[in-house]
């Protein structure tokens, strides 16, 4: 039998029993487009991380007390206390040539008040350097003043959130508002939406980092950014840090490091893994489409006794007759895909219509992937019903018994 | 051309062995015009499917174009089947949702033959059926007996030199099974070996050979040298 007469041949007896193939149609489509959808979700939220790291600026080093990596060998004989991050230390990055910015910070949780209305805020202790580095801008006023970060001035930055929680309708630069019992003056507010790793930034106060040292009663930083010249500098930047971190511990390297990289990789790891959890969750629904496509075949070769029987009088092999079920099947689970893709692809655009700023899209491997494993469910589950053809005894197949 | 030595054929029916096929020994020349004709449940139909290679005899001997069958696997039994032997059935066993060109067509479908060779031999098959008018008519969309004359045109689109027709005018008023009846007999003057399987006394009587069976047994056999 040639392909073209096959395919047709198969394409007709599709045709002509509309209702069985509508709704196996539908099944596979269902199972394709979930496919689609949910690994294009995945991979939506992978790159809105990566964007999200992206728009930081890959070439920013993070420095926290303490080593949390291992280094393997035996443990030291002595205990090894992690020294404090202090001030001093952040500063003296500076003198590394690779190293242009950096921004100290102390983070707590403070009650935050303005006549009696209060709030339970995240506090950070921060320098002017890290509005720039953490591409924060101000909707109203100004950033913190560029002053020795030594100094405890007594000014404050509020989120937008924060701001319309205190002094609703009113101006708040000028004001004096009290963190814990301590007295700030507002002079600048974040413009509404900053975001920094998905954390939302309107729900806070920034004030100088030896203010927020003091308010928290604390010599130790809670990080340090660190920005380096450009991004061929990271890795001499990451070194140069440690070394002169190092030195002033005395010769103890109890400094993690961590650059963008890194953290964008392991985000990336885990999204991704998700994306393909979620994608074989979704496969699930390709293998009960493939369950139908089983039991409506069974139930057309059943009511094709008689034509199986007439292609066997007729001088069919056997093996054609199996052939011809399983081409059946296979344009069933190709065609139930197309239009799953299809819809699928539907689906995608109308949420990048609804979420502009998720960066929802399939990924490269999804539609072939999915288009691949429906037409394999199909020859998987229409070899039964096609062996059941195949092996019709043609005398009983054509006397209707 | 072909030979049946001893050949049986037992059914098993409950505790019971239905001897369909008892011992029969029988031969057809080529061209021959043959009726079987006998009570239901006497082997016709079984006999019937012995010679078109559509069943298995338990034992004896079948020799089909001079070549013993029973040693012959499915697929070349197949291939004797698609080359040498058609059928016409009583319930014309047509594919309805294909148009008559297509189902006459069919065979020559399945065997692989090119569409164009194909659209000339129905076109060919349609004429010589008086056709030509409803080829891309369904099955039902026609009588009986255009249903049946599509059924025989399946059966010798691939010009076989067996025919074999089990119960052709059954489902057929009398007018349409004359028809019919004239349309085998013509194939049959041109070559084609005809082997009739009928309750029809009218429709046996015409054969030039009738075979009579009883109780899966050859009870009679004889040649009429009329017409």
């Amino acid at each position: 039998m040639r392909t073209t007469d096959l395919l047709l041949f198969s394409g007709q007896s599709l045709a002509g029993a509309r209702k069985r193939t509508l709704l196996m149609l539908l099944a596979m489509s269902i199972g394709v487009a979930s496919v689609v959808l949910l690994t294009a979700l995945g991979e939506g939220a992978r790159r809105y991380v990566a964007d999200q790291f992206a728009s930081l600026g890959t070439h920013l080093l993070i420095m926290m007390p303490g080593r949390s990596e291992t280094t393997g060998g035996a443990p030291p004989l002595f205990g090894e206390t992690p020294r404090d991050l202090t001030l001093d230390d952040a500063l003296a990055l500076l003198r590394a040539r690779s190293i242009t910015r950096v921004a100290p910070l102390v983070v707590g949780n403070a009650p935050v008040s303005y006549g009696n209305r209060e709030r339970e805020v995240t506090v950070i202790g921060a320098t002017q350097a890290y509005f720039p580095m953490r591409h924060l801008s101000t909707a109203s006023g100004r950033a913190l003043p560029d002053i020795d970060p030594a100094r405890a001035a007594n000014v404050a930055v509020l989120g937008a959130g924060l701001r319309k929680a205190l002094f609703g309708g009113h101006r708040a630069i000028g004001q004096w508002v009290r963190v814990d019992d301590r007295r700030f003056r507002v002079i600048g507010v974040i413009g509404k939406g900053g975001q920094s790793f998905g954390q939302n930034l309107d729900d806070m106060i920034v004030i100088p980092v030896a203010a927020a040292q003091e308010l928290f009663d604390t010599t130790s930083l809670f990080r340090v950014l660190i920005e380096a010249r450009s991004e061929h500098h990271v890795e001499r930047a990451k070194a140069a840090a440690r070394t002169l971190i190092q030195q002033r511990h005395d010769g103890e390297d109890d400094v993690t490091i961590i650059s963008q990289d890194a953290l964008l990789q392991t985000f990336d790891d885990i999204l991704r893994t998700m994306t393909y959890a979620v994608g074989g969750i979704a496969a699930i629904s390709l293998g009960v489409a493939g369950i139908l496509i089983m039991n409506v075949m069974l139930v057309a070769v059943s009511q094709r006794v008689a034509e199986i029987g007439l292609m066997k009088a007729l001088g069919t092999p056997a093996r054609q007759v199996l052939r011809i079920f399983l081409v059946e099947a296979m344009l069933l689970a190709a065609a139930g895909a197309g239009i799953g893709v299809l819809v699928g692809s539907g689906g995608i655009l109308a949420m990048q219509q609804l979420l502009p700023e998720f960066p929802v899209a399939a990924p490269l491997w999804a539609v072939p992937a999915s288009v691949v494993v429906a037409v394999l469910t199909g020859l998987l589950f229409g070899t039964l019903p096609a062996r059941r053809a195949a092996l019709l005894d043609p005398v009983q197949a054509l006397s209707g018994r | 051309m072909i030979v049946l030595e001893d050949v049986e054929r037992d059914f098993v029916v409950g505790d019971e062995t239905v001897h369909a096929l008892d011992q029969v020994s029988i031969a057809f020349e080529a061209g021959d015009y043959v009726s079987v004709m006998g009570p239901s449940g006497s082997g016709k139909s079984t006999l019937l499917n012995v010679l078109g290679l559509l069943d298995r005899p338990n034992s004896g001997s079948y020799r089909l174009f001079d070549q013993e069958t029973r040693e012959l696997g499915e697929e070349q039994r197949a291939a004797l089947r698609r080359r040498h032997i058609g059928f016409v059935f009583q319930a014309f066993h047509l594919v309805s949702r294909l148009t008559a060109a297509d189902n006459i067509g069919l065979p020559m479908m399945l065997a692989g033959i090119e569409p164009r060779a194909r659209h000339q031999r129905v076109t060919e098959v349609l004429a010589a059926l008086g056709l030509t008018d409803r080829a891309q008519h369904r099955p039902d969309q026609l009588s009986g007996g255009q249903r049946q004359r599509v059924a025989i045109g399946r059966a010798i689109v691939m010009r076989p030199s067996l025919l074999l027709a089990d119960e052709p005018t059954g489902n057929l008023d009398q007018h349409a099974g004359g028809e019919v009846v004239e349309l085998i007999e013509r194939l049959n003057n041109d070559g084609i070996t005809l082997i009739v399987v009928t309750h029809d006394k009218e429709v046996g009587r015409r054969a030039r050979r009738h075979v009579r069976m009883v109780d899966g047994r050859i009870d009679r056999d004889t040649l009429h040298a009329h017409d």
